[in-house]
């Protein structure tokens, strides 16, 4: 075990000769988020990276323990700040399967048209970032143009822009806003305008090919037994889509693609996400127009209790598989509940990913993972 | 496959396992040193659970329990192993060498709870800082800036 306030270790102090250790992070512009990196390299070929996390660990899972059912769910927005919706609904769920609350029509489509709106923004954002790591500048300013939109869209339903605490057991906190169907609407025709140039920016990129294709390969066999979900493992040909595997909510009555590729590298990764998002529009276009009055939310107890026993739920969130395990004692609290993050596993497949690759390579593999550090650190 | 199929089949690798339907998926508690052999079988025999997606504990405040989530890709059939190890000095087999993703998860429930894992390649402090003291996600841990009750 070494000190890992240690900025550089001198060389002369490892046995192989040339052979250099960089702490990337936890300040680096490209880890968007305080990752700890270390580094070792032999020339320019990396050896070995070790992650070392808990900049940003809250103890979450503790704190959990200490929270009402109800109380819960907000913890969880501060996880994947990019996917608040799909963590809260996550929770909901739960709570919905282990009391069994009935939720209205109504709110299972909102739900679902909110989870999408929410990949589509979290890829958007990954988009511009990961264009950003690079090299390419304007692709963010492109992503964010849309990604606003959506953000408008969120900030008039749901009151906030990023953590948004919107999704409650038995539905919705509130109903939607009178002109959330004309601005949704309004956003597809936006996006489907304008998602093209994405693919003559980036996409169709010369110098982005060059630098991401062959880059990180992960094969099917690594990507499952790293525990890899989301874009990441789809890249690598492994169907993992939990919408597709276990629908929850309404997922079960829209037409959409589970997008696969195979080449396990981060340009597959890449595909898969752009492609995703056409796919979340597609589920968009079918709920839209149908969403069905009526109640936004369930009949619920005020006080919350969730039967002895145990309860695991999965949804999927723009980076993959987020479960959620609850042993209960029949109390108003959980006894133990842990968060399956997509980030965590997803990050332990880097070392194997990047070792052998050159460090100008590191950024493309890391930034197709498309890591968010809170939900790794929980 | 389906629950029926896997319970039948578990007793055949597993003959002392104890199993429970109560809950969505099967649960089998088995003895913390049959635990390597029982997920080598598992993984390598007729089930092929290739998928190992969570690993955690439960302090019960007289013993611990360690529980792994497994599943498969080829039939998406989950189960639940569990095995109780002593709260003192817990100790059980590691699995990372059939499933990749149990290092890093395993060094998560090393710090938190302080469960060894015999044999691991790499058991270190992941999240906390190296010089912490105790287990925060046991239920007798004092948080020295009070910030949780329970």
């Amino acid at each position: 075990m070494y000190n890992q306030t240690e900025v550089i270790k001198d060389t002369s102090e490892l046995g192989a000769e040339g052979e250099l250790i960089i702490n990337m992070g936890p300040q680096h512009p490209a880890t968007h988020g305080v990752l700890h990196l270390v580094v070792t390299l032999n020339g320019e070929t990396i050896k070995k990276i070790e992650p070392h996390l808990g900049y940003i660990h809250r103890s979450i899972e503790k704190m959990c323990e200490s929270l009402t059912y109800r109380q819960f769910i907000y913890v969880t927005s501060r996880m994947d700040y990019l996917s608040s919706h799909i963590n809260n609904l996550g929770c909901a769920l739960l709570v919905e399967k282990g009391m069994q609350i009935e939720v209205p029509e109504r709110a299972k489509y909102v739900r679902v048209i909110l989870s999408e709106l929410t990949r589509i923004a979290s890829h958007e954002l990954w988009l511009g970032a990961m264009a950003m790591d690079l090299g390419a500048f304007t692709p963010f300013f492109y992503a964010f143009r849309e990604r606003e939109m959506i953000t408008d869209i969120m900030e008039e339903t749901c009151g906030a822009r990023l953590t948004m605490n919107y999704i409650v057991p038995g539905g919705l906190m509130y109903d939607i806003h009178p002109d959330f169907q004309k601005k949704v609407k309004a956003f597809i025709t936006q996006f489907k305008a304008k998602v093209t140039e994405y693919e003559d920016l980036v996409t169709n990129n010369i110098i982005f090919q060059s630098r991401t294709k062959g880059v990180g390969v992960l094969t099917a066999e690594d990507a499952i037994s790293f525990g890899c979900t989301g874009p990441v493992a789809r890249a690598s040909g492994v169907s993992c889509d939990i919408r597709k595997l276990y629908p929850y909510d309404v997922y079960d009555k829209v037409e959409f693609d589970e997008v696969i590729e195979t080449a396990g590298d981060s340009f597959a990764r890449y595909m898969v996400r752009v492609k995703e998002m056409n796919q979340s529009i597609r589920i968009i276009e079918q709920l839209i127009d149908t969403i069905p009055e009526g109640d936004f939310v369930g009949k619920t107890k005020n006080v919350l209790k969730l039967p002895k026993g145990e309860f695991y739920t999965r949804v999927e969130t723009a980076r993959g598989e987020f479960g959620i395990y609850v042993v209960s004692e029949g109390g108003t609290t959980p006894h133990r509940i842990k968060f399956r993050s997509p980030g965590f596993s997803n990050l332990s497949a880097l070392n194997h990913m990047a070792a052998g690759s050159k460090i100008g390579d590191l950024m493309a593999t890391m930034g197709t993972l498309d890591l968010v550090i809170p939900d790794i650190d929980r | 496959m389906t629950n029926e199929e896997i319970k039948e089949y578990i007793p055949s690798i597993a003959p002392n396992a104890i199993l429970d339907e109560t809950g969505e998926w099967l649960n089998i508690t088995i003895e913390p040193s049959e635990l390597k052999s029982f997920a080598t079988a598992l993984k390598e025999g007729k089930l092929q659970m290739n998928y190992l997606f969570c690993v955690t504990c439960v302090d019960w405040k007289t013993h611990l329990t360690m529980v792994y989530h497994l599943s498969a890709t080829t039939h998406r059939q989950s189960i639940v192993v569990k095995a109780n190890v002593n709260r003192e000095a817990p100790e059980i087999e590691t699995l990372s060498g059939l499933w990749k993703t149990a290092n890093f998860l395993e060094r998560e429930v090393f710090e938190m709870f302080g469960v060894n894992f015999l044999n691991h390649p790499d058991l270190r402090k992941l999240i906390l800082e190296d010089d912490f003291k105790g287990y925060p996600l046991r239920k007798d841990f004092e948080d020295p800036i009070n910030m949780i009750k329970l």
